[in-house]
Parts: C-alpha cells; sequence; structure tokens
C-alpha cells in the first residue's frame, strides 16, 4: 500500500524528470533573458537596489543605435569573426581530408593534437600568448630579432621589436590568430565526422572513371560536406559574434589601445559593469542578439538555396 | 524480501528525521558562537582584517568576524550585485577609492554622519582629502578611510648619477622633468617614465577648481577642453616624441621587467610602490631607489580604501559593524600595524607622529621617505566625482594614444573626447 502511495503517475512521469532541467533552465536561461529585456527599458543605478528602476521607453535603444563606440565594437567584432572563422574552415576542410586519408592507426592522436587547445583554458591560452607576443621580452619578437640578423634574408625581418598587444594595427590579427589556432581543430573534428559518412564506393567509382584527387575533392567531398559545413560556419558565426574571453584577458578587459581588441559582447559587458549602464547594456545585447539572428538565417538561406538547386537538379 | 522492507524503513526513518537534522546541523554553530560580522574584501585588506582579529576579540569576545575575500575587480563587481538586489551584503563593505564616488552616489550605503555613528565628531581624525572623497554633494559620508596612497616620485640613484642629473632638476617643473629623461635616456638608454599617461595622469589634477571634478563641473559640463588637458597632452605628445617613455602599463610582464633590469629611472605612484619593489618586483635593486615629491607639486593620491556599511542589512549589525570600522581605522595600533605589514599608509592622522615615519628605509638607501609620503599627505585635494568618469578617463587615455600614435592634432583629439562625453554627461 505504501508503495503504490510513493509512485509517480505515469502521466506526471515525465514532467517531474525534466523538472530539474526545466528549473534550472528558467533560473539561469530564460529568467535573466526575460529581466535583461525588462532592463533594455529602464533606467537602473545598480548599488541603490531594485527599487530604483525608471522606465525610460526605448530610450537605450535610441542611444545604443546612435553610440559610436557600440558601433565601433560591432565593427571589430565582424572583422575578428572573418578574420578567424575564414582560415579555420579552409583550412580544417583540407586538413580533416588528409587526416582522414593518410593517417589511419594514428587518427585520433592527429585530431587530439588539433583539438587540445579547444579544451584548454582560456585563461591559460590568453597568458600563455600575451607573453609570448610581449614585445620586449616575448618569444616571437625574440625570434623575429634572431631572424632579421641572418644574411641576405635578414632585412626582410622587422628590425624592432614589434608592439603586438599595445598597438591597435597588431593588436586584431593577433586576437584573431588566437582564436583560429583555438577553434581550428573542433572544426577538423567536424569534417572528419562528416567524411566518414560519405560512402567509399563514389570514390571508387570516381576513380575508376578516371577522375584525379582534385576533382574527387571538388566534386565529391565537398558537395558531401556541404550540411556540415553549414553546421561548422553557423557555430563560427555564432561564436565569432560572441567573442569576448581572448581579448578580454589579452587586453586586461579593456579591449585594448583605440579599443581596437573590445569586441561587441566586451563592450556590453563593459557598459554595464565598469560604466554602470545596466540599461543601455541590456539595449545593446539584444540589438546584438537581432543582428545575430538575421545573419545566421542569411547564413541558412544562403546555403539551403544552394542545396535545393541541387536537389531540383 | 525481508530485507528490502527493512531497508525501505530506515529509509523513511532517515527521511522523516532529516529536516530536523538539517535545523539542527543549522542552529547549532550560531547557538554557540554569537554575533558573527562578515567584512567583505580583496587583497591585502583581506590579510589587515584578519591581523587585527587577535586584539578585537580582547575587546569584543563574542563577536566573531568573517572575511570574504576577493580580488579587487571581482570584489566591487559583487558588492554591486549584493547592493543591487539586497541580498548576501557584508557587514562591513570595503571599498577601493576608484569605486567609492559611484557606490556612494547609489544610495545603497548608510550615511555615518548620521546620529547613531557620529562621523562628524571623528571626521578631525582622518587625513582631510580622504574625508573629502567620502563626503557626497549633500554632506552624506558613506565610509571611513582606512589607507591611502599619497603619491611621490620613485627613483633609480644609479641612473641618475650616470646621467649628470639631479634630484632638483627631475621635480622642479614638467619642463625639466622631461628634459632630465632626455639626458638619461642619452646617457643610459633607460626611459624616464614606463607610461606616459602617467604623467597625463598628474597633470589632468594639477589646477582642478573647488567643486570640480576632473572631466566634468557640478552641471556635467565636459571640462576636457580646459588648459590642464591641453598641457597633459602636450607634454605626453613631447616625452613620446623623444621616446622616452617604455610603453608599458602597470603590472604588466614588461612593466615589472624593467625594474628588475634598471630600464627604468622613474615611476609616479603611491607610497605603497616601495614595498612592492622590495617584496617581489625588483629586490635587486635595494638602496638604488629614492622617493621624492612628483614635478611641480603636483599633489595625488594612488588608492586608498574605504571601510562602508550597507543599508540592507539588520539594525543591530550595523551598530557592531560600525564599531569594528572604528576599531579598524581609529585605534592607532592597528593602523601602524597595516602600514608595517602591508604598507598601507595611514588615513588616521594620530599615527604620524608615531617613531615609525622617522626611522630610515633601507630599500630607499637609508631615506626617511615616510616623511615625504607624510608630507604630500597633507597636500592632496580630492577632487568630485562623477558617474562618468571611468568612461571619460577611457575616452581621453584613447584620443591621447590617437595623438601619439597617429599623429591626431590635440585640439581635434579633444574636440572629440568633448563630443562623445557630452553624449554621455547627463546619462
Amino acid at each position: 500500500m505504501k508503495s503504490t502511495r510513493l509512485r509517480i503517475p505515469m502521466r506526471a512521469a515525465p514532467y517531474v524528470f525534466l523538472l530539474p532541467f526545466l528549473g534550472l533552465f528558467f533560473i539561469f536561461g530564460l529568467f535573466p533573458m526575460l529581466f535583461s529585456l525588462f532592463l533594455s527599458f529602464q533606467s537602473w543605478e545598480p548599488t541603490a537596489g531594485l527599487g530604483s528602476m525608471q522606465y525610460v521607453g526605448w530610450s537605450n535603444f535610441t542611444f545604443a543605435m546612435s553610440d559610436e563606440w557600440f558601433w565601433k565594437s560591432f565593427k571589430n567584432t565582424l572583422w575578428l569573426t572573418l578574420a578567424s572563422g575564414i582560415p579555420q574552415h579552409l583550412l580544417a576542410i583540407p586538413l580533416a581530408c588528409f587526416i582522414h586519408t593518410a593517417f589511419v592507426r594514428l587518427r585520433n592522436l592527429a585530431v587530439g593534437v588539433y583539438f587540445v587547445p579547444y579544451i584548454t583554458s582560456t585563461v591559460a591560452i590568453a597568458i600563455m600568448f600575451g607573453s609570448l607576443f610581449s614585445t620586449d621580452y616575448g618569444l616571437i619578437n625574440q625570434g623575429l630579432q634572431q631572424l632579421a640578423k641572418l644574411p641576405l634574408i635578414g632585412a626582410i625581418f622587422p628590425q624592432q621589436n614589434i608592439d603586438w598587444i599595445n598597438n591597435p594595427d597588431h593588436l586584431k590579427p593577433v586576437i584573431a590568430m588566437i582564436v583560429f589556432w583555438r577553434y581550428v581543430g573542433f572544426n577538423i573534428v567536424l569534417y572528419l565526422a562528416a567524411l566518414q559518412t560519405i560512402p567509399e564506393d563514389i570514390y571508387e567509382a570516381a576513380t575508376m572513371d578516371g577522375a584525379s584527387r582534385l576533382q574527387q575533392f571538388f566534386h565529391i567531398t565537398l558537395p558531401s560536406l556541404r550540411p556540415m559545413i553549414y553546421f561548422g560556419v553557423t557555430l563560427t558565426l555564432i561564436g565569432g559574434l560572441q567573442l569576448f574571453e581572448e581579448p578580454f584577458i589579452l587586453t586586461n578587459g579593456n579591449g585594448g589601445s583605440d579599443q581596437a581588441g573590445m569586441t561587441s559582447a566586451i563592450y556590453l559587458y563593459r557598459m554595464a559593469f565598469d560604466f554602470n549602464d545596466f540599461g543601455a547594456a541590456s539595449a545593446m545585447s539584444w540589438i546584438l542578439f537581432v543582428i545575430i539572428a538575421a545573419l545566421t538565417y542569411l547564413t541558412n538561406r544562403a546555403f539551403r538555396e544552394r542545396s535545393n538547386v541541387k536537389e531540383a537538379d | 524480501m525481508q530485507g528490502t522492507i527493512q531497508w525501505r524503513r530506515a529509509l523513511c526513518r532517515v527521511a522523516q528525521q532529516l529536516p530536523c537534522i538539517l535545523l539542527a546541523a543549522l542552529l547549532s554553530p550560531a547557538a554557540h558562537a554569537g554575533p558573527t560580522l562578515t567584512v567583505a574584501a580583496f587583497p591585502a585588506v583581506d590579510e589587515i582584517v584578519r591581523a587585527a582579529m587577535p586584539e578585537w576579540k580582547k575587546i569584543h569576545p563574542d563577536v566573531e568576524i568573517k572575511v570574504v575575500s576577493r580580488q579587487i575587480v571581482d570584489h566591487h563587481s559583487a558588492m554591486t550585485t549584493a547592493l543591487s538586489t539586497s541580498s548576501h551584503l557584508p557587514d562591513v563593505m570595503t571599498l577601493e577609492v576608484g569605486y567609492l564616488g559611484r557606490f556612494a552616489q547609489g544610495g545603497g550605503l548608510e550615511d555615518l554622519g548620521a546620529p547613531q555613528y557620529g562621523m562628524h565628531n571623528y571626521q578631525a581624525l582622518y587625513v582631510p582629502y580622504a574625508i573629502a572623497q567620502a563626503t557626497s554633494k549633500n554632506g552624506a559620508i558613506s565610509a571611513a578611510p582606512s589607507d591611502i596612497g599619497p603619491g611621490t616620485l620613485l627613483y633609480r640613484t644609479d641612473l641618475l648619477a650616470r646621467s649628470g642629473v639631479t634630484e632638483a632638476e627631475l621635480n622642479a617643473s614638467w619642463d625639466s622633468f622631461v628634459d632630465a629623461g632626455i639626458k638619461i635616456k642619452q646617457a643610459t638608454g633607460a626611459y624616464l617614465v614606463s607610461h606616459v599617461q602617467d604623467i597625463k595622469e598628474i597633470v589632468i589634477r594639477t589646477g582642478v577648481r573647488p567643486g570640480e571634478g576632473l572631466y566634468f563641473d557640478a552641471q556635467s559640463h565636459v571640462l576636457v577642453k580646459s588648459p590642464r588637458f591641453v598641457r597633459a597632452f602636450q607634454l605626453a605628445k613631447k616625452v613620446r616624441q623623444y621616446k622616452l617613455d617604455a610603453r608599458s602599463t602597470q603590472w604588466s610582464t614588461e612593466w615589472s621587467e624593467s625594474f628588475k633590469r634598471g630600464t627604468l629611472a622613474t615611476q609616479m605612484s603611491g607610497a605603497w610602490l616601495a614595498g612592492h619593489l622590495e617584496n617581489w618586483l625588483a629586490p635587486n635593486t635595494a638602496g638604488l631607489w629614492r622617493a621624492t615629491q612628483l614635478p611641480e607639486h603636483g599633489w595625488a593620491g594612488f588608492g586608498g580604501t574605504f571601510f562602508a556599511i550597507p543599508k540592507g542589512i539588520p539594525a543591530q549589525q550595523k551598530q557592531l559593524a560600525w564599531e569594528l570600522i572604528k576599531f579598524l581605522t581609529q585605534n592607532p595600533k592597528m593602523q601602524l600595524a597595516a602600514f608595517k605589514d602591508q604598507n598601507a599608509f595611514p588615513a588616521l592622522l594620530s599615527t604620524y607622529n608615531d617613531p615609525f615615519f622617522d626611522q630610515p628605509i633601507a630599500f630607499l638607501g637609508g631615506q626617511q621617505a615616510r616623511l615625504i609620503w607624510r608630507e604630500a599627505a597633507g597636500h592632496i585635494q580630492a577632487v568630485a566625482v562623477h558617474k562618468q568618469d571611468k568612461f571619460a578617463e577611457e575616452v581621453v587615455n584613447t584620443e591621447l594614444d590617437k595623438v601619439l600614435d597617429q599623429g591626431k592634432d590635440i585640439n581635434a583629439a579633444l574636440d572629440d573626447a568633448y563630443r562623445l562625453l557630452e553624449k554621455r554627461a547627463l546619462r
């Protein structure tokens, strides 16, 4: 009798099992999002408590849209997304193909080596690159100095130390390079998984028809990878537009000289916690959300349309 | 089957008793310990409070102190969140001077000038500028100062000697300071300053009118086109033109290495830097450094710590918190202990005649540097704070970078800074 009382009714069981997730989702997922939406229409001095909020209508949005630094940070973000994202895929696809065909026994080891940066702590990565790119005592500049001393080819290397982190012109490429280095392994794993799903017999048939390796790559591999490229590009786009950790740590949290490394995510964080404007920061985060959603939709359309045409053919 | 039933019964019994067990566990320490004061702090204030505990226990044996320590930025973010939600508030909130104005303006802190605290009766005990920093426009005193950072110029005697430069040349005027830097660079290759922004920071603080802030006046008018900014930019440009700054930011690898390797001739900073140099930055340079006043007597404070009481804590805790704050900031023994152990220069005036101030400092070649810092502390003026100060600082630094790196005209740069700040001034 007792045991039947403790039993959960069959109808309620799925909801009870979902409860831990739903609880966490509502507290840490949905509530902060809705609160930030609410906040984007308020003026709030956080140290004065929740009661100090004042409704200000759309003024946070109009301020954000006309804020020079918001657009400056967005341009930085877009630049970094493209400069770090495009090479990621351009390199990951051929590298995945190479690992797929050249490695048999050591394939997992090779993939693991490329994947290590992805699972390494961002803080450790940023600190490591911070010391590597240090102006006077960094290994990169020391290496360049040694190369500059070489006869004949020495002249093509810079004769003076390069200020990688503090010079706005150099900071962006450094950040893009770190992001590229970090995520290329992740994309290799994605493409490798997709390559393993392409049937071998297509390649065999192509070989018998006299197709070269290059022709096979462009006419079999690449079209077969298209769904994964769409997935990978979408992840890169969303991740790139939300870029925060690497430039944040590398520039001591301020975005660097002339805000060259200040991404949109860093700027809206700083708007809230450094410049104390939570309302404008929330408005900016929603504008950023709309932009990311629009760009993701466009990426989707770009890939879908082609595949539809292909299917129609 | 029998075993399963017994097991189930045992589980049911535990489940029935669980609330009682948990309640007892929660209540038992409180029943034994009496009141507990929570102090939220950052390094090295956390160490100062912990070190004061034995003396505190002699006066208040029943009051426990719990120190919650975070890194300085995290600490202030956590305090912002605590004040905004009125939850997890500490009884005593430590505030760094850079954050004090913002927190005071929010109105979430007790006015220590209120009768139950009576800070107005004690304010003469503290160095005047620190009290002014804690006092808002409406006269409320939001916090009590614990330590201050009187600014002086630390310089390397060996580099000066090799260059034939005297101390008087260094600090007579900003122009002579730059000229001395040119000589030092020529003779030794060492940089005059770590970054030109250090000079700009002092020069924009020189000549601030009473009631004015650094970047905004009392009516939120933007002040960045005033002569002090023009001069600061001109001086910075000259310093960069002669390549006299190492272009290294404070606490960076380059910055700390430049102390160790002797490639930096001077550093403008608070009194605390001598302690850092001695303890870990450059212990190998013992005896080579001296302290002197900043050029043109540009009195400036570099940091400072305050203790505040949040409004949202229970009334009985507030009184105890105030007792602890008085103990930490008005007890000469505690203030001197913090000075000796953590280089926290006291805000309490009665400590200034202690023989410790006259003692020579071995790291500074036996110089009685504490007397120089004490003199500086007496001259520093507090400037009014504005909500947008931090943003303004960043805008001005960005425009300075453009002047220095991209050759932007100084007036055009200050015009651009003005335009950006005008848009924010009233937000």
